[in-house]
């Protein structure tokens, strides 16, 4: 025992890293189901409030592409989640993110009807300053509210603004560059879906659904 | 120090040897999750269940490991625990999960944890080592929740907001709001009102013991003088 301490610890470290990692495995294997369903759950909740659930008769959630656009939709990695009904497109709802929130990225969750007005936007995650930035949150204002139904025709595209720039969007007292920098990730949204609606829809070959 | 009852335990980890208010460790989960008080009672349930379980598991094998690899090993502890802790919460409690976010693997960087393997756990028996971390933690949650009432308060002129998160649909009643038309003073929920809040509260803390102090003084001397 005492002639190789050094074995005897590394052998010992070695046994904890191996009832350590075992530990995780067990807790990994039993929550894993459902932190997929929490999440999955969450992004249902998310989807069904910008696109009615009786207004599509296809599995929203699961029927996804990925595309990347960092100009217009702020990112190489944005889903479209695509919701249809009877195979003729219904909605199309995308995770655009924010690249220039006040303090950091915003991520929206914009849904595009197929007559290219908006369904709805809403804020899934931002780290804005409380109290003034974090009024995008739908529990804090009924602002982003406000987009539900507008399109790129109305107002008018010079109008996709907020008032201090000569638009149509308010801003919250005391915080400009969050609902500037919202408005904007929107009209460009709304902008990238005029130029892709059809091949958005295209049903996807089956590599494609299976990538992420 | 072997003879100290289980009264003195509970009474250093709940106040005079409080993690957060007096060995002031653990500030950075600390400063950052107390914006409301929900916050800081999540995060110091989680923080308690880990402490709890690493003092227990330590304890448990205090005469197993050898001095070289003490550190490692009780790191290795600490690291599982709080990964399991935290998938655990991301199933069962995933709206606070959310809002926790990258605070509940940062329970590993708590010094407050390895503070305790190191100083107690590794010198104690279970029960006292169990004991141990489960009034140290208490302490360190009580700490997080009375920030975070103050701040959410003096913020945002609420108490208890977010409550669902924690406790399921039925809490939303929870939520106390003092006041229609205060808006709060933004300073509170900002980074600065934790370091403002903290300091409040460490020089009540000490306001409050040296009262304590000065009163047994005065008795010893009254005793003295009768005598």
């Amino acid at each position: 025992m005492t002639k190789y301490p050094v074995l005897i610890a590394g052998l010992l470290l070695a046994l904890f890293a191996v009832s350590g990692t075992s530990l995780l495995a067990f807790t990994y294997d039993q929550t894993a189901e459902r932190i997929a369903a929490n999440e999955r759950e969450a992004l249902l909740k998310n989807l069904s409030a910008l696109v009615p659930a009786d207004s599509i008769d296809n599995d929203i959630v699961s029927d996804f592409i990925t595309i990347a656009d960092k100009d217009r939709l702020g990112g190489e990695h944005i889903q479209v989640y695509r919701g249809r009904k009877a195979d003729q497109p219904v909605a199309a709802v995308f995770t655009t993110t924010v690249p220039d929130g006040y303090s950091g990225p915003i991520k929206l969750l914009v849904a595009v009807n197929a007559d290219y007005t908006l369904g709805g936007v809403r804020v899934i995650s931002h780290k804005e300053t409380p109290g003034l930035g974090d009024k995008i949150e739908e529990e804090r204002s009924d602002w982003i509210f406000g987009f539900k139904g507008k399109s790129l025709k109305n107002p008018d595209i010079s109008k996709w603004k907020v008032k201090r720039d000569g638009g149509d969007f308010d801003q919250f007292t005391g915080a400009t560059i969050t609902p500037r920098s919202i408005v904007q990730a929107v009209k460009n949204t709304l902008l990238y879906y005029k130029d892709n609606s059809r091949s958005l829809f295209a049903p996807a070959p089956v590599n494609v659904a299976s990538t992420q | 120090m072997a003879d100290t009852g289980y009264s003195k335990l509970i009474k250093d980890g709940l106040w005079s040897n409080n993690q957060a208010l007096v060995a002031l460790l653990g500030l950075c989960p600390l400063l950052a999750v107390t914006n409301t008080a929900i916050n800081g009672l999540g995060l110091g349930i989680a923080t308690t269940l880990v402490l709890t379980l690493s003092n227990v598991t330590v304890s448990l094998i205090r005469n197993l490991v050898r001095p070289e690899v003490r550190l490692p090993v009780f790191v290795l502890v600490i690291a599982s625990f709080v990964t399991a802790v935290e998938l655990s919460m991301n199933a069962w409690f995933y709206g606070l999960y959310k809002v926790l976010g990258i605070f509940i693997p940062l329970i590993v960087t708590n010094c407050a944890i390895i503070g305790r393997a190191e100083a107690f756990a590794s010198k104690n028996n279970l029960f006292r080592s169990a004991i141990d971390g489960l009034a140290m933690g208490a302490g360190f949650t009580f700490a997080l929740v009375a920030l975070g009432s103050l701040r959410e308060i003096v913020g945002m002129g609420t108490l208890l907001s977010q409550a669902h998160l924690m406790f399921g649909e039925g809490a939303r009643g929870l939520t106390l709001t003092l006041g229609e038309d205060f808006n709060g003073m933004l300073l509170a929920i900002l980074p600065p009102g934790a370091f403002l809040g903290l300091g409040f509260m460490i020089a009540l803390k000490n306001v409050i013991d040296g009262r304590a102090a000065s009163r047994k003084v005065k008795v010893v001397l009254a005793e003295a003088q009768t005598s």
